[in-house]
């Protein structure tokens, strides 16, 4: 059953994929993308990758097409056609079709999927799964993997967010400018659904149950699917969602500018403070186990902290960056 | 644990865990302040590391308390010591010096967080040459990438903004190869740790899906490395970004990738992948020949200072290659030798530009004709710098270009036709250094250009100190030589 899920999954990405190529039309493109995004996630929760899943739906489905929207109504509509760039278009397409080539070449010798013989399931990941009642005592490998095994990865995911957040403030500007306006005019130039009664009344309905089910992906990380990437990302689209509908000057009124600089920073500060206390405790980086008398209680608090950590960042740079362009969009 | 022990994580993490309290600085000056600071603490980090692995040999720290292949393992070795002496070192003069350029071009609004991108570039390449583990290897070249781009942008030129673009799109491609290429092995090996790798990469060493893996690594990280002919984003991205950024990223930021594809290709697949060495030599040797070849002579044409220093660099890069395609010990010594005396020669020629620039507003040759009288002690210091580029003796790049030269002619009738080459693109970088120092010296001011006078005594001490340390790495080699010998042993010690 898996396999005919995978086929048909499979089959609608490319032929997705192909139509976003294909469109000239960039709205076309971007909601396209959305539904990738979607039928990604699908596919990941096929392969039993609900983290995965979660995360991609969130961030690709969700927030990622509301930053493409306020990036086009920057610019335009439609794709411009360079007249006589026909022939250099053959090169990507090429090298495309090459990588993709290889990459078929490649899986002739894989380890089919599932087989337990295969070379992931026999060195580090059965170690994980063994050790990580005793070690960590927490029911979701994943959590344990990412946040304490591999912590240091995620720590560095977690400054690539926080990269790209500092990259779109220095880059778009600081400060809003918004030259003195009424509110008819803002109204206007933002083209919020502020006077659409009927998504607005359901839209804001919405809001408080989304931020509520963002605090719980938020701290049922260790039991479930989730975590602090996937809580941010929800929690962001929620405050979106209600700059959406009220327009972008209620939306930052709600959560002021200098209170999200200071949440992009702490929430990564958080997550590297957290291992610098287990390096003054005795032991190494991130080290939870010392964080408590039993060690175990130490990772179930240190898990706890940086995920925090990662949530207050994720959710501050995703709003820094939704406000970047609405700013620009409404001047 | 004791702070010694400590050491390789908080090479990391002292850059790391700054940036985000720069980025919120808001007093004029201070995000500098603070960022030289760390750069120079980070700088004393890599020194006290460095005499360590001299003294006790390779650091090894698990990350969590979990022993690797589980957890994530810090592997600081004599090869990875001398690339954190090149970044820190990189880092911290480029900043000392560029305070009253940096000023000029990025203003104090953007400071917060141009500096935070500037640590954050620093810890990123830290961790992509510290780290053992080959996913968190990704992490960091994403976090160094990232902000390399963010620094190109805040240049006030808009062209900045298309060479961010273009490096952008290229850059991400070559770190999605390496990931790729990291994704096959790990289905092949179950393990991420790259000393777990090399041991259990041997069984399946002959299956297809590990031999893509070698070939996207490869070329992935060719791309990050900017070697011909990928190589098209460098010289539009170092001539269009800040200054003083030029003369970091310059030294340091393709000298990462170039790490990462010895250590990958010589420890991880030399030994286990069958026909790999004649592999390697045959698609490195031709293309690090056009490399030097072609970036030195399209840099004898170039009018813009900037872009024909960057097409240095793809020659340069390609000195580095060769040395790695040609698998012997010495050849190697030359090639990671050349790894710190590049850094060295091209950001003192960087911070040259940079004052010529800070004065004269302008970067194009004609524009800066006549200026060695006006601006002699900078100028000095670019001749200086230049002649290194060239490998006179008494200067760094000379000890680099002897043991290319030397692993040349031990190579067989090739070599003699591959040092030729060698000589030939150095007699190019004769001409174009000349081509500058005519310019400088021999032709008058254009009628009404901007009146120049020497750049600022804060900027011309730290530029002087580069300069001549261009002298005192090309008499006074222990250091340098010491590490990259032990380097080159160790990483053809499995394989030869």
């Amino acid at each position: 059953m898996t396999l005919v899920f995978g086929v048909f999954l499979l089959t609608l990405l490319v032929i997705v994929a192909v139509a976003i190529v294909r469109s000239t039309n960039l709205f076309a493109a971007v909601m396209l993308s959305g539904i990738f995004s979607l039928l990604m996630a699908v596919n990941f929760f096929l392969l039993d990758a609900a983290d995965v899943a979660l995360t991609e739906a969130a961030v690709g489905a969700g927030v990622a097409t509301v930053l493409f929207l306020s990036a086009l109504a920057l610019t335009a509509e439609h794709e411009q056609v360079r007249p006589g760039g026909a022939a250099l278009q053959w090169l990507p397409l090429v090298v495309a079709f090459a990588t993709g080539g290889l990459l078929i070449y490649a899986t002739f010798q894989n380890p089919v999927i599932g087989d337990p013989n295969a070379p992931v399931h026999q060195h580090v990941a059965p170690w994980y799964l063994e050790n990580t009642p005793e070690l960590i005592d927490i029911p979701n490998v994943v959590t344990a993997v990412l946040g304490s095994f591999r912590g240091f990865d995620t720590l560095g995911e977690v400054f690539v967010v926080f990269t790209a957040g500092i990259g779109v403030l220095s880059i778009l500007g600081l400060r809003h400018t918004l030259v003195e306006m009424t509110s008819a005019e803002i109204d206007a130039r933002q083209r919020s659904l502020r006077h659409h009664l009927i998504p607005r009344v359901v839209g804001r309905g919405m809001v408080p149950f989304i931020l509520l089910f963002a605090l719980y992906v938020q701290f049922h990380g260790e039991y479930s699917p989730g975590g602090g990437f996937q809580a941010g990302a929800i929690a962001a689209a929620a405050i979106i969602l209600y700059s959406l509908l009220e327009g972008d000057d209620r939306g930052r009124a709600l959560v002021p500018e200098w209170l999200l600089q200071i949440m992009v920073a702490s929430g990564a500060l958080l997550f590297g403070g957290v291992g610098v206390v287990c390096m003054l405790l005795g032991g190494s980086f991130l080290d939870y186990s010392v964080l408590a008398e039993v060690p175990s209680e130490g990772q179930h608090l240190g898990l706890l902290l940086i995920e925090l950590g990662v949530g207050i960042t994720v959710s501050g740079v995703l709003l820094t960056v939704f406000h970047a362009f609405a700013r620009r969009a409404s001047r | 644990m004791n702070l010694d022990a400590h050491l390789p994580i908080l090479q990391i993490i002292v850059p790391l865990m700054t940036a985000p309290v720069v980025s919120l600085l808001r007093v004029p000056s201070l995000p500098w302040a603070a960022a030289t600071v760390t750069s120079g603490l980070a700088f004393a980090v890599a020194v006290t590391l460095t005499g360590q692995v001299l003294a006790g040999g390779p650091m090894s720290y698990a990350l969590g308390g979990w022993v690797p292949p589980y957890g994530i393992e810090l592997y600081v070795d004599h090869f990875s010591a001398l690339l954190l002496l090149i970044i820190t070192g990189a880092s911290t003069v480029a900043l000392a010096f560029g305070k009253a350029s940096l000023d000029q071009e990025v203003g104090h609004e953007r400071a917060p967080m141009f500096y935070a991108a500037w640590l954050l570039v620093v810890a990123g390449l830290c961790g992509i040459v510290a780290t053992g583990d080959a996913f968190n290897l990704f992490v960091f070249l994403e976090i160094s990438s990232l902000a390399t781009y963010v620094l190109i942008a805040s240049a006030p030129d808009r062209r900045a903004l298309m060479a961010t673009f273009r490096y952008l799109i290229l850059g991400t491609v070559g770190a999605t190869f390496y990931l790729i290429g990291v994704g096959l092995i790990y289905m092949m090996t179950g393990t991420l740790n790259l000393a777990d790798m090399t041991d259990r990469i041997a069984e399946v060493g002959e299956l297809r899906p590990v031999l893509v893996a070698a070939g996207f690594i490869t070329v992935g990280l060719a791309l990050k490395a900017a070697m011909f002919p990928l190589h098209a984003w460098m010289p539009n991205a170092y001539t269009f970004a800040p200054h003083a950024a030029t003369a970091f990223l310059a030294a340091c930021s393709t000298k990462a990738a170039i790490y990462v594809l010895i250590r990958f290709d010589l420890t991880v697949f030399l030994p286990h992948l069958s026909d790999h060495a004649e592999q390697v030599s045959g698609f490195f040797i031709p293309l690090a020949v056009l490399a030097f070849l072609i970036g030195s002579a399209v840099a004898v044409f170039e009018r813009n200072l900037k872009r024909m220093l960057g097409y240095s660099s793809v020659a340069q890069i390609g000195y580095i290659l060769l040395g790695l395609a040609l698998l012997s010990p010495l050849a190697l010594t030359g090639a990671i030798v050349h790894l710190f005396n590049h850094a060295l020669m091209k950001s003192a020629l960087f911070m040259a530009v940079a004052c010529l620039a800070f004065r004269a507003g302008s970067v194009q040759l004609p524009d800066l004709a006549g200026c060695g009288r006006a601006m002699p002690l900078t100028m000095g210091a670019f001749v200086l710098a230049g002649l290194s580029m060239i490998g006179v003796p008494l200067t760094a790049g000379f000890v680099s270009k002897w043991y290319l030269i030397l692993a040349c002619l031990e190579y067989g009738p090739l070599g003699y036709v591959l040092a030729g080459g060698i000589l030939v693109s150095s007699l190019l970088a004769v001409a174009y250094v000349w081509k500058v120092v005519e310019a400088a010296y021999f032709q008058p001011r254009p009628e009404g250009a901007r009146e120049l006078r020497e750049a600022p005594p804060a900027m011309l001490a730290v530029l002087w100190l580069v300069a001549l340390g261009n002298v005192w790495f090309g008499i006074d080699t222990d250091l340098t030589l010491g590490l990259a010998e032990q380097a080159a042993a160790t990483l053809l010690g499995d394989g030869s």
